[in-house]
């Protein structure tokens, strides 16, 4: 899973969603792998503004990249070959090979196979949750 | 023909081999390339966008988006959500650009709110008309999925759903779910019945872009004539049977009775029309 996806995907258990802390969707023994892919600077200005980058602030920091600028970059900054560059390894090279997502206000922990995350909810979670109170 | 639908649920159906020969058959690779050909042209992006593939199988679908030319506005980024586990083994093997997910659809769209520029869906989302336990519903899903899918797109954006309807039922049912959820919908259909008819879904989601309505996407296309089928029903609406107590429903029962060979009065000007009060 490349890391622009985990930028995007939320929790899928429908109480979660409107919850803050469903989003990010923290990484846990993640094991990281790099592949190759075409440069496109004008796609990563097109998807820049989409991303939430305090969430990806969280994201790079568990995944032990080296911290992220503050802010955005805007404007002019996007001009800039190198940090479209920089942008483009970090969005789109790196790649989450195995390890768990874990959603902030559940726990519910979704496994990442060979690159793919498993998203199936047992089907309790996929519908309704009903609570018994004692 | 039978239909897979009718035979087993998707990630039951869709094991190692049917997989392995639903993306080896030549046949089936030329009619998946054409149909994301022509969901592409109907998306009409301009620049490399981020993608939503439902349903994308063995990624024969996000191949081509991975692979569209420069000058057509790819190669595009692209997201696949598959129920079958074999499915997304095969597109392992093939080694597609797009990232996986294994996720039933009609669970919802697990992304953020405006994440992708468009969705596109190759024969998948008749699937969703069938429930598999007592538990879930047809409706219910195609409600979760189609709300989810507009949430997840962003304003302006477009989502083009190729899928098989098993019959009429199935095809007002999706689209009703898709206008429900907010979608500006409108169906096209490619070689109109014939054996090898292609339904598409054209979904819009509010807001730039589009000049007024959703007849607007098949602008400057070639061989594509508009059937709106809004005016029909207004027309419809229009000439339906005459309300109870005006002046065609009393004539309607006049004409009846006279029929029956019962005494009734004469016709006039002043027939049907109410006795206003004098003073």
């Amino acid at each position: 899973m490349k890391v622009i996806t985990a930028n995007f995907v939320t929790c899928a258990v429908k109480e979660c969603k409107t919850t803050a802390t469903s989003f990010p969707l923290h990484f846990h023994d993640a094991e990281l792998e790099l592949q190759e892919v075409d440069f496109q600077p004008e796609f990563i200005r097109n998807v820049i503004p989409r991303i939430d980058w305090e969430g990806l602030r969280t994201t790079a920091n568990e995944l032990g990249f080296p911290s992220l600028p503050e802010t955005k970059p805007e404007g002019d900054e996007l001009t800039n070959e190198q940090t479209l560059k920089d942008l483009h390894r970090l969005l789109l090279e790196t790649q989450v090979m195995e390890g768990k997502l874990v959603c902030g206000t559940c726990g519910h922990a979704y496994a990442i196979k060979e690159g793919i995350a498993n998203f199936l909810l047992p089907s309790h979670l996929g519908k309704f949750r009903i609570e018994f109170r004692s | 023909m039978s239909r897979p639908e009718d035979i087993l649920p998707p990630d039951l159906f869709y094991n190692d081999n049917e997989s392995r020969k639903y993306t080896t058959s030549s046949r089936i690779r030329n009619i998946q390339a054409d149909m994301t050909h022509r969901a592409l042209e109907l998306l009409d992006l301009k620049s490399p966008s981020f993608i939503l593939d439902i349903g994308c199988g063995s990624g024969l679908s996000g191949e081509i988006l991975s692979q569209e030319e420069p000058e057509h506005g790819g190669p595009h980024t692209w997201v696949g959500m598959d129920v079958s586990p074999s499915m997304l083994d095969v597109a392992l093997q093939r080694e597609v650009e797009g990232d996986l997910f294994l996720a039933d659809i009609g669970q919802g769209v697990p992304f953020r709110p405006g994440s992708f520029d468009a969705a596109i869906s190759i024969s998948a989302i008749q699937w969703l008309c069938n429930a598999e336990t007592s538990d879930v519903s047809p409706e219910g899903r195609l409600k979760r999925f189609f709300e989810g899918l507009y949430a997840s797109l962003r304003r302006g954006g477009r989502a083009v759903c190729q899928f098989y309807p098993k019959n009429d039922i199935q095809r007002s049912m999706i689209s009703q779910a898709a206008i429900k959820a907010g979608f500006g919908a409108g169906m096209l259909e490619d070689d109109p019945g014939t054996k090898n008819a292609k339904l598409y879904l054209v979904l819009t989601v509010g807001g730039g872009g589009l000049q007024g309505d959703i007849t607007g996407v098949v602008n400057g296309m070639d061989d594509v004539s508009v059937l709106d089928a809004r005016r029909k029903a207004a027309e419809i609406n229009k000439g339906r049977a005459p309300r109870k107590g005006d002046r065609a429903w009393i004539m309607k029962k006049k004409d009846q009775q006279e029929k029956k060979g019962k005494v009734v009065k004469l016709n006039s000007k002043y027939t049907g029309r109410k006795r206003r009060i004098v003073f």
